[in-house]
């Protein structure tokens, strides 16, 4: 199968297998297709047996930060004295990410027992399903597949919600999330405590993004020894990824690739390459918080963890966004800037007057009244940006910023010298 | 107690069917403020925007102020804080959609459906046009919401049929 296109042969299915088919969405479909069978065997194992498979598997999460999975849960405390909680993230909003909307759309039972599994694992006896609130269809589909779920009683002792967000792409930070259920503004907490000491209404919890659950119940099937065997280059990046590309390529979509998997080879082999006439200039490998990669990084750069910060940028949510010579720059970049304005939170000043202002200074740049100086205002503003705030959304900001400044300085130059046709905005 | 029923106009939200669903809701949390969001969306969905005196009723039912109300419904974007038009179209303008034609998308609909402006509703009454941040569909650019449906890869050319069929 393979949703919007048929599964590439380079591709390597796995969470992908079910995608475009309509049938597998239903419990009894599922079912049909082994599914519930690793929920089953991992409800009579021993909590912590289960999480050392996961450890050993090198699963690593999904989601961006790519934290190891089983490492993670054994921080949930040892000796159990409170209630526990699993939040899975599915806030998917990172811009060129779509694949957690894949997952629930077409294997919402796969998340509903990776869930499971897991909430067993920590011993949680309530998982909230934290799903933003514009996307209506996976809401749906995942409402009914939990309602056919509880109905067979498949989730043992475990309550599963689903939690809508309405609206905010800061949400998908843990703690922020973990504010949003709780009811209040969606605002990011300071660190320490960490989750697993006093996460969710101040309890232990554990916040998992839905593509590492939804690979969870595979490598509890198929052990941990077949996981880690998928790996193409880096051992500490194992198991399969959804890569979701968008932008200029012939045939944009998730597709799911072993890790160390070469980012040439998907955009020019899988994806058909830029429209024809048109030539690659330049990719965001990992969802829009990440360094832009030139053409040339682009082309050397191994899709893991380690492969992507090897050529300058990081793998984060898996989110390819691809150029071609007709994009510019500068107003791509400015967009990015304006996106980070929009959904900061607005709690610290480094973020809320940074990523404002640089998106003022880059469309002051683009109508053509740019100062010769905006540049290094915009490096200094960055710098400020980074590495000062209480989340990352503003260093998220600050990075295509100065990896835009540094790989595409001539745009910038041309808009400044006034070589570029001024561009209005908003 | 209640100052917030004073006027005759309001007519309260949470009675009867939807109290009862208000409740089932609640018991899912640990306390009365996690269902917040949750009232917020069902005191939206029966009477399509979310005004200073819903707010107040969430707030006594919950057991909140109003303040803390509206600052929750302030912080997302999804409530409506004014009346809307029937159709409520949110269109994707980030990166990804932007360079596969987005802001087109946007002007076509602004003119076709004669909202003029994002964000103004249009004479009509029938008609908001939004632009909004990242939807998580950048593989289907364009894509936009028109109330509750998803749609994906819009462009200028699908957006009169689209229009012909909400209106």
């Amino acid at each position: 199968m393979g949703f919007p296109h048929k599964s590439h042969p380079k591709e390597t299915v796995v969470l992908s297998q079910y995608f475009g088919d309509a049938e597998a969405r239903t419990y009894k479909g599922w079912v049909k297709r082994g599914g519930y069978e690793a929920l089953a065997q991992a409800l009579k194992m021993e909590p912590n047996a289960v999480t050392d498979i996961v450890k050993e598997s090198g699963l690593r999460g999904r989601g961006g930060a790519g934290f190891p999975t089983g490492l993670k849960w054994t921080f949930m405390p040892k000796e159990k004295k409170k209630t526990h909680y699993l939040c899975v993230n599915a806030d998917e909003s990172e811009p060129g990410t779509f694949k957690d909307r894949e997952i629930m759309r077409w294997t919402p039972h796969a998340l509903l027992e990776g869930t499971a599994i897991a909430a067993h694992a920590i011993r949680a006896e309530i998982a909230y399903i934290y799903i933003r609130g514009e996307f209506t269809e996976p809401w749906t589909i995942m409402s009914r597949a939990l309602e056919e779920a509880n109905a067979a009683g498949v989730f043992g002792g475990i309550k599963v919600y689903l939690h809508r967000g309405a609206g905010a792409y800061i949400c998908g930070e843990e703690t922020a999330l973990m504010n949003s259920i709780e009811g209040k503004r969606g605002n990011p907490r300071i660190k320490p405590p960490f989750p697993a000491a006093a996460g969710l209404f101040g309890l232990p919890t554990t916040i998992n993004n839905v593509e590492t659950l939804a690979a969870v119940p595979h490598i509890i099937k198929r052990g941990a020894a077949w996981y880690k065997g998928l790996c193409l280059s880096n051992p500490k990046s194992t198991g399969t990824k959804l890569f979701s590309v968008c932008g200029h390529v012939q045939r944009p979509g998730n597709y799911e690739l072993t890790m160390g998997f070469p980012l040439k080879a998907l955009l020019y082999d899988i994806c058909g390459g830029p429209p024809q006439g048109r030539t690659l200039k330049a990719c965001i490998p990992g969802g829009s918080s990440v360094p832009i990669l030139t053409r040339e990084e682009t082309e050397a750069t191994l899709l893991d963890y380690e492969g992507v910060v090897a050529t300058g940028s990081m793998l984060g949510s898996g989110g390819v966004i691809v150029f071609d010579d007709s994009a510019d720059m500068v107003y791509q970049i400015m967009r990015l800037a304006k996106f980070y304005a929009h959904e900061s939170c607005a709690q610290c000043t480094q973020c809320r007057e940074g990523t404002a202002w640089t998106t003022k200074i880059m469309e002051r740049i683009l109508a053509g009244q740019g100062k010769t100086k905006d540049l290094d205002l915009l490096l200094d503003l960055s710098e400020n940006m980074t590495g000062k705030t209480i989340c990352v959304l503003s260093d998220s900001c600050a990075a295509p910023i100065v990896s835009g400044i540094k790989k595409f300085r001539g745009e910038f130059e041309a808009y400044l010298a006034g070589k570029r046709q001024p561009v209005m905005v908003g | 107690m209640s100052t917030v029923h004073n006027t005759t106009e309001y007519q309260p939200v949470f009675v009867g069917k939807v109290m009862d669903e208000l409740q089932t809701v609640l018991q899912r949390y640990p306390n009365k403020q996690a269902a917040l969001l949750p009232a917020l969306w069902i005191a939206q969905r029966e009477h399509g925007w979310i005004s200073d005196l819903i707010m107040a009723e969430v707030a006594e039912v919950l057991g909140l102020t109003p303040a803390y109300v509206k600052g929750v419904v302030t912080f997302y974007t999804m409530y409506h804080q004014h009346p809307v038009g029937k159709n409520f179209v949110q269109v994707c303008t980030t990166s990804p959609c932007n360079i596969c034609g987005a802001e087109d998308v946007l002007k076509a609909l602004l003119s076709h459906t004669g909202a003029g402006d994002a964000g103004a509703t249009s004479p009509d009454g029938k008609w908001t046009i939004v632009e909004v941040e990242c939807l998580g569909a950048c593989g289907f650019a364009t894509p936009i919401l028109i109330n509750d449906d998803f749609i994906e890869s819009v462009t200028p050319e699908r957006v009169a049929e689209l229009v012909r069929k909400y209106r």
